[in-house]
C-alpha cells in the first residue's frame, strides 16, 4: 500500500513537475503563434538549448516508467483515475512556480475536468 | 488552431498505438524473449509507427502552444481528448459507451468550457519569435 501510494505520488508529481519545467522553458523561447516551418524550427532549436526543457522531459519519462510500475501493482481502473489528480496538482504548481493567475472559474473548470477524466476512465 | 491540432494528434496517436498493440497481443513482461518478440512485432506495425509519429507531432504542437499559453489553461483544455476518443469509438467503430462514461464526458465538457472562459495567458508576454525573423 505504501509502495503504491509512493508510486502514484511519483507519477503525479514527476509528471506535473516535468510539464511545468517544459512550460518554463517554452515561455523563454518567445511566442510562436503562426505555423511557419522556419519559426517552428527556430523555436525548437532554441528550446533544446534550455536545461529546463531537458529536466522536464527527464521528469516526464520518470513519470511514465513510474506509471508502468504502478500498473503492474494495481488495476488500470484504479491507477488511471487517480492520476487525474494531476490536473489539480498542475494548476497549483503553475500558480506557485510559473506565477500564473488561476481564478475561481479556472479552479472550478480544473476540478470538473479532474472529476470527469476519473469518471471516463472508471466507466 | 494549434489547440485543436494538439487534441486531435494526441487522440489519433493513442488510438493508433492501441490498435497497433492490440495486434501484437498481450505482452509477458517477465520473459526477455517474449518482450523482444513483442518489440519486433510492434516495430513492423505501420499503426504503431503512425501512432508514434502522431504523438511526436503532438508533443511539438504542445510545446509551441505552451510558448504563449498558460500551463494551467492548456492542460485542462487538452483533456478534451478524453471526450474525443470515446466519441470517435462510438461514432466510427460502434463501440458501447457506459452511462458512467457519458456522465464523465459531460462533466469534462463543462470543465473545459469554464477554463476556456478564462484568459489563456496571465503572465507577462515575451517578445514574439515570429517578429524577430526580419532582424
Amino acid at each position: 500500500m505504501a509502495r503504491l501510494a509512493f508510486g502514484i505520488a511519483i507519477v503525479v508529481l514527476a509528471g506535473t513537475g516535468g510539464e511545468i519545467a517544459v512550460s518554463h522553458a517554452m515561455k523563454r523561447v518567445g511566442e510562436v503563434t503562426t505555423l511557419n516551418a522556419r519559426t517552428i524550427l527556430r523555436a525548437i532549436t532554441r528550446a533544446a538549448r534550455l536545461p529546463s526543457l531537458w529536466i522536464g522531459i527527464a521528469l516526464m519519462a520518470a513519470a511514465f516508467f513510474a506509471l508502468l510500475a504502478v500498473l503492474s501493482w494495481t488495476e488500470v481502473s484504479f491507477a488511471i483515475p487517480v492520476t487525474a489528480l494531476s490536473y489539480v496538482v498542475g494548476a497549483f504548481g503553475a500558480r506557485v512556480f510559473l506565477g500564473e493567475q488561476v481564478n475561481g472559474l479556472r479552479w472550478l473548470g480544473v476540478a470538473l475536468v479532474c472529476a470527469g477524466v476519473a469518471l471516463v476512465c472508471l466507466g | 488552431m494549434l489547440l485543436v491540432l494538439v487534441v486531435l494528434l494526441s487522440a489519433v496517436g493513442n488510438v493508433l498505438l492501441s490498435v497497433g498493440m492490440k495486434h501484437v497481443g498481450a505482452v509477458d513482461i517477465r520473459s526477455l524473449g517474449a518482450l523482444a518478440a513483442a518489440g519486433a512485432a510492434a516495430a513492423i506495425s505501420p499503426a504503431v509507427w503512425l501512432g508514434i509519429g502522431s504523438l511526436l507531432l503532438f508533443f511539438i504542437a504542445y510545446l509551441l502552444l505552451l510558448s504563449w499559453a498558460d500551463y494551467s489553461f492548456v492542460s485542462p483544455v487538452t483533456a478534451f481528448g478524453y471526450v474525443l476518443v470515446p466519441l470517435l469509438g462510438w461514432g466510427l467503430l460502434g463501440e458501447q459507451v457506459s452511462p458512467l462514461r457519458w456522465v464523465g464526458i459531460a462533466v469534462i465538457c463543462v470543465g473545459v468550457g469554464l477554463v476556456s472562459g478564462t484568459p489563456p495567458r496571465t503572465t507577462a508576454p515575451v517578445p514574439m519569435l515570429d517578429e524577430e525573423e526580419g532582424r
